[in-house]
């Protein structure tokens, strides 16, 4: 009973968080919707058991990628937006088709996993430990890749934003 | 007990907006943010089913996806500021030439 | 219903869920009455401290000693004019502070200050998040470091927030500057921290002090694990973090006029001004955790007293902690800010990935 009562409050601020970035008009409003969003989903991973993914969620996502985003939104101080003829087609078609997708995504998922789920509150199954010795042992390679991923997304992020005139 | 679906049809309302927001708007910067919801509503799919099933390998897979949203995040931006410094407009429908 | 809170709240089967929550509550009050004391009293302590480097005297006449000096000053902030300049962003405006508190006031949550303590017939670890398990083993949240880390990292958004919402261009280049600083030093300071963790094998505050207790050559410093290194790492990242100086650039009043915190007046700005000093605290108590030996020190005389010293043993190592930072204010210039950038990123970066290899290499020495 507690456990739907608390996920029902978080899931209610996450979408309301969606929501509001569809509806605001500036963007930094959008960000700070967009890290309610975050954050919501990191004590939505709590429930689940998932306490070391719900960390690193904050830290990642909410604490990182986020204030990156508040950064450039802040630098290139953009606008609210405007309304063009391209908008307006978009909104005309967008919004009928969002209900449609999440009708039927709501309808499959519905009759697939009618049952009550085993997932019990404060059972904290994703644990660092655990999580650690599967990342250096059976994902190992995809771990040392990632790691090579990030160095070239740095290089790319530097030369990319330099000014011309170098 | 909270049914496994109240958290894939969460997921799901997520990345519906998530696509919505990708389509509907003209800004540049929320249409990545649009993309960074999807990726967290893909992510609370993985995680849900890491927890019902007990898999590990699902909470690993969350992590990667964390990883690669963060450095796509990094490109991504300064793809906005360089193509910003030229065009002086975030607004993706000013920006249909390749020439200014 | 309070049986599936027991079961989150992994209590064990003497306390029930609302005598729970009764010493739950009672615990946070008096932490954060205690932790605001000294938010205040640190204040006068800088005052007091860089007057007497400066040769002369600081707060003299409020009080014996000028101990009254901040009950005068939250009186003055609570009675002044509370501006709210006519072009800000109002919502933005009047959350920033808030989040700035609220981020700097929740890490001490998770910070244990002391084993357990026994007030009639309730045995609680003196933690907040700390609950009493079987064989009357005090127990804390596994992750507890990383939530640390995390409430770190959300304390960027206060001040970039500030800086946005007062829609001025000393506030907004305060903002952007102080918010750059705080991200590049936040991966030098979760660098240093890994260290420790490798040596303590866990990322709960509570295990990695309690492998430090006994003698002071236990401390994670010393054979503990040689992390003496990774201390100084912190502390200097530490003192990047909490925007003091020598890396106070961002809220300088010769340089910014007052950086981040110029269009906000009254309440607000004594929010900012707690905010600092509660990080400086927070940081504090932080390293006393994870390199100084938490609460070790020697415990003897009645049971109740046993239970106090630990508490004291803690706040000491805190007091000297933020000695240190206003010893640091009173005698250091502040870098400008691209020495500060350079420093952060090419040399304390580098130097944590190699405390992190070294200590790898003991920790696999040692087994």
């Amino acid at each position: 009973m507690s456990h739907l009562i608390l996920f029902l409050i978080f899931a209610a601020l996450c979408v309301g968080g969606a929501i509001n970035l569809l509806v605001q008009r500036h963007p930094i409003n959008s960000a700070l919707s967009l890290v309610l969003v975050t954050g919501s989903l990191a004590l939505i991973y709590l429930l689940l058991g998932a306490e070391f993914v719900a960390a690193i969620q904050i830290i990642i996502y909410a604490g990182a990628v986020m204030v990156l985003f508040i950064f450039v939104i802040m630098l290139l101080n953009a606008g609210a937006e405007e309304e063009t003829k391209g908008s307006r087609v978009a909104i005309l078609l967008g919004v009928p088709g969002l209900i449609l997708g999440l009708s039927t995504a709501t309808w499959v998922l519905a009759t697939r996993y009618p049952g009550p789920g085993s997932v019990i509150i404060g059972q904290l199954h994703g644990t660092a430990p655990g999580m650690g010795r599967l990342l250096f042992r059976d994902f190992l390679l995809p771990f040392e890749v990632t790691s090579v991923l990030i160095l070239i997304a740095i290089m790319g992020a530097v030369v990319l934003a330099r000014r011309g005139s170098d | 007990m909270v049914p496994i679906s109240y958290y894939l049809v969460l997921s799901a309302i997520l990345f519906a907006c998530g696509v919505a927001g990708f389509l509907i708007k003209r800004n540049i910067i929320t249409i990545f943010m649009s993309i960074e919801l999807m990726l967290n509503a893909v992510n609370l799919t993985f995680v849900t089913f890491a927890a019902q099933w007990q898999a590990l390998s699902g909470y690993i897979f969350v992590f990667f996806v964390m990883v690669v949203a963060a450095a796509e995040a990094a490109v991504g931006f300064a793809i906005i500021i360089a193509v910003f410094r030229t065009r002086e407009t975030l607004n993706v429908d000013r920006v249909n030439l390749l020439k200014l | 219903m309070l049986r599936e809170a027991s079961l989150l709240l992994g209590m064990h089967d003497s306390m029930n869920a609302g005598m729970f929550l009764l010493v739950a509550i009672i615990k946070i009050a008096i932490t954060v009455g205690v932790l605001l004391t000294i938010v205040a009293y640190s204040v006068w302590l800088e005052r007091k401290v860089v007057g007497h480097m400066q040769n002369r005297w600081g707060p003299t006449r409020v009080g014996p000693f000028g101990l009254l000096q901040p009950l005068a000053d939250g009186i003055k902030f609570i009675l002044k004019e509370d501006l709210t300049p006519p072009y800000v962003n109002r919502t933005l405006f009047i959350l920033a502070p808030m989040l700035a508190l609220v981020m700097a006031l929740t890490s001490i949550a998770l910070v244990p200050i002391g084993p357990n303590i026994t007030v009639g017939s309730v045995t609680t670890p003196i933690q907040i998040t700390g609950v009493e398990t079987a064989n009357n083993q005090p127990a804390d949240i596994g992750i507890g470091l990383l939530i640390i880390l995390g409430v770190t990292s959300l304390g960027v958004y206060g001040i970039a927030l500030a800086g946005w919402s007062s829609n001025s261009k000393y506030s907004l280049l305060g903002a952007l500057r102080a918010s750059a600083q705080m991200i590049s030093y936040e991966v030098a300071l979760g660098l240093s921290l890994v260290g420790v963790l490798m040596v303590s094998g866990s990322f709960s505050l509570r295990t990695i002090v309690e492998r430090q207790l006994g003698s002071p050559w236990h401390w994670n410093i010393f054979n503990g694990g040689w992390q003496i290194v990774a201390f100084f790492i912190y502390l200097m990242a530490a003192f990047a973090e909490t925007n003091r100086i020598p890396f106070d650039l961002a809220e300088a009043e010769t340089e910014l006029v007052a950086g981040y915190h110029t269009e906000y007046s009254s309440m607000k700005f004594a929010m900012f001004f707690m905010a600092e000093y509660a990080n400086m605290v927070t940081v504090a108590c932080l390293a006393s955790v994870m390199f100084l030996g938490g609460w070790s020190g020697p415990v003897f005389g009645p049971p109740i007293l046993q239970s106090l010293l630990p508490i004291l043993w803690f706040l000491a190592r805190v007091f000297c902690f933020i000695f240190l930072y206003i010893w640091v204010r009173g005698t250091l210039p502040r870098f400008r800010y691209d020495q500060l950038m350079g420093f952060g990123w090419k040399f304390l970066l580098p130097l944590s990935i190699a405390n992190i290899l070294v200590t790898g290499l003991i920790v696999a020495l040692r087994a």
